[in-house]
């Protein structure tokens, strides 16, 4: 069939002819085999490719080892771990550990908490991307969220046992600190960089550029270690800011400059003539950016905004330097246990997934919502 | 002024405009010299001049899109200062039309008439959602309503543009350029809306190229050259007899080019 006429069907009626038609074949003999180099290419690539994944596939599922027994003491025995080394994966670890690595040391019985904690930071997530949500109830909806997650995490109410930030970890420290951390981050990035872009105010101007400067000359390891350790000695004797909240203030303070630099981006790719546009309407600054430049600044970042974002959702695992128990630092925790020292591999395998099952559900998301904008906009 | 006041000139109302002296510099660019024009109630007057002569410049001036930095400039009984309210005042009693359209390409044809009568007037939406369609009726794109402006012809948007700027109710309506950036075949409809809008009285200053428009509609034709008013006077006294070798040549000029 010729181009012109397939380009004038619909999508899925021309999926289907692509998929019943001579399509592939004929693709993968000019792509694949067009002539002898590439033939040997493909063969030699295609080889590769299958001898790594049947090989995968015997370690990960066909040799793998999913429980071990138990010793009368309660100690896994992962004698036959050992022996399968190299040969299968000993998943029996993630079995024995996940609640470990999921929730840290928040005491056993209580685990529930954290594991609707979690949950609700899904439905959240859930809830924000869907736009028909998007509207003035979101942001109660998040307050709700983010106040029934802290009521949960603490207890001491209703006959829950209160629990300390101490016995937090795991899944949930990730969690708290990324979504926080952005929550709050994003709107000071926003006011941070229509404070940079200011004319009218110098004062405020220099204020937002000193911040962000010295912001990203330092590392983030630096400013957690300013946090945890030094600015305690500055605090009054008997004044004690909690660990976990200070390390939660200076990631929202580091992500903020990052963020800001992002939407100052955006702000300055607007055409100027839609700031003058407003302003000869009569509409204040405030409304201005409300509704004429920050909905389309905003937009034309959301590649790099969810670029930022997924740098510091997985950027929240350096608070192990300060002794906070994330999701990576759990892991760690795990691994100390004798028995299961030497199945790193399975382990990190297991907090990659999680890793990768967040942040590739951001930039998937992130891509159909630029998609969207764009068409609704009729480009 | 005594060049502005010319005999002939048919309307001497209240003055809705009044520049006194008023210059401007880009850096150590001289950008407006001495500039002085009173405009009056329902009086339209088209600026012209070569590219760079500041007609754009002195429009933008009106309401404060620019601002300048000795002399005068009243709009309505109110002085332009760096006082944010008389700004407010001004800016919801002059309306602007852009070279470049400037519609908000994120909003719809209604939501973008809408938008200041909703958050800067006060209005009800439905009310300001029937005013921006009598308008849009006006103009003669009601059909166009719930289509975003991406989507729409440069005539089109423009006429929008003129829409937009007419729900905010203004007494004084400004168009820089509003034909420059048009093709040709979408000049025409773009200046019958305009002359439409001059038969209902509006006092308009445009800033055009438009000799045919100006002739049509103007009461007096402003020409600016390098930062300063040249000439002024009724259209056919202007083009018929000019008294400066600058208007001579610029004439000279738009009528080859046409």
């Amino acid at each position: 069939m010729s181009e012109t006429t397939a380009e004038h069907l619909p999508t899925e009626a021309r999926a289907q002819q692509k998929a019943a038609g001579p399509g592939p074949w004929a693709w993968a003999r000019a792509n694949l085999f067009g002539s002898w180099w590439s033939t040997a290419v493909t063969l030699a690539l295609g080889y590769i490719i299958l001898r790594v994944l049947v090989s995968v596939f015997e370690w990960g599922i066909v040799n793998a080892i999913w429980s071990v027994p138990y010793g009368p003491t309660g100690i896994a025995n992962t004698a036959i771990c050992q022996n399968a080394k190299g040969v299968g994966a000993c998943w029996a670890v993630l079995a024995d550990k996940y609640r470990l690595i999921l929730f840290g040391r928040y005491p056993y019985e209580e685990q529930w908490r954290p594991a609707i904690v979690v949950l609700l930071f899904i439905g959240l997530y859930v809830v924000s991307a869907i736009r028909r949500f998007w509207r003035k109830e979101l942001v109660l909806i998040w307050i709700g969220t983010l106040t029934a997650v802290g009521a949960l995490m603490w207890g001491g109410f209703a006959g829950l046992p209160l629990v300390t930030e101490d016995y937090w970890g795991g899944l949930p420290i990730t969690l708290i600190l990324a979504t926080f951390g952005l929550a709050f981050s994003f709107p000071l990035a926003v006011l941070v960089a229509l404070g940079r872009r200011s004319t009218q105010l110098p004062a405020v101007k220099i204020l937002c550029v000193v911040y962000v400067e010295l912001i990203r000359g330092v590392p983030l390891i630096s400013v957690l270690f300013m946090a945890s350790v030094m600015f305690p000695l500055f605090l009054p004797p008997g004044l004690n800011i909690d660990k976990l909240l200070r390390a939660q203030v200076a990631i929202i303070l580091f992500a903020a400059a990052y963020l800001a630099e992002v939407v100052r981006g955006g702000l300055q790719a607007l055409p100027k003539g839609q700031a003058e546009a407003a302003d000869a309407l009569g509409l204040s600054y405030w409304k201005k950016t409300a509704f004429i430049i920050l909905p389309q600044a905003l937009r034309l970042v959301i590649p790099p905004l969810v670029n930022t974002f997924i740098g510091f959702f997985k950027d929240t695992s350096l608070v192990l330097i300060i002794g906070l128990f994330d999701l990576l630092t759990m892991g760690k925790v795990a691994l100390s246990d004798p028995p299961w020292q030497s199945f790193s591999t399975e382990v990190y395998l297991g907090l990659a997934a999680i890793y990768i099952a967040f942040c590739f559900a951001m930039s998937t998301y992130s891509r159909s919502l630029e998609r969207d904008l764009n068409r609704s906009r009729g480009r | 002024m005594s060049h502005t006041q010319s005999a002939s000139q048919p309307l001497a109302g209240p003055p809705a405009i009044v520049l006194d002296k008023v210059n401007k510099w880009y850096g150590a660019m001289h950008v407006l010299r001495d500039v002085s024009l009173t405009v009056a109630e329902k009086e339209r007057v088209v600026v012209c001049g070569p590219s760079g002569s500041g007609k754009s410049t002195m429009i933008r001036c009106i309401n404060r899109l620019e601002t300048h930095q000795e002399g005068r400039i009243v709009v309505d009984g109110t002085e332009l200062t760096d006082d944010l309210r008389a700004l407010d005042t001004i800016r919801r009693d002059v309306g602007m039309v852009f070279q470049s359209f400037n519609l908000f390409p994120h909003l719809t044809i209604l939501e973008n008439c809408t938008l200041a009568p909703v958050w800067v007037r006060k209005m009800p939406k439905a009310e300001a959602e029937e005013l921006a369609m009598s308008y849009l009726e006006r103009v003669k794109i009601p059909e166009q309503a719930k289509k975003y402006p991406g989507q729409l012809s440069g005539g089109q948007q423009q006429r929008v543009a003129i829409a937009r700027a007419l729900c905010m109710q203004p007494k004084i309506m400004l168009f820089d350029e509003p034909t420059s950036a048009l093709d040709p075949e979408m000049i025409k409809e773009v200046l019958d809306t305009m002359i439409g809008l001059a038969d209902t009285g509006m006092t308009m200053v445009c800033v055009t190229h438009e000799m045919g428009f100006a002739r049509q509609v103007a009461h007096r034709v402003v020409f600016m050259d390098r930062g300063e008013i040249v000439e002024s006077g009724p259209p056919n006294e202007l083009f018929e007899n000019p008294r400066t070798d600058r208007l001579k040549l610029f004439l000279s000029q738009i009528l080859r080019g046409h």
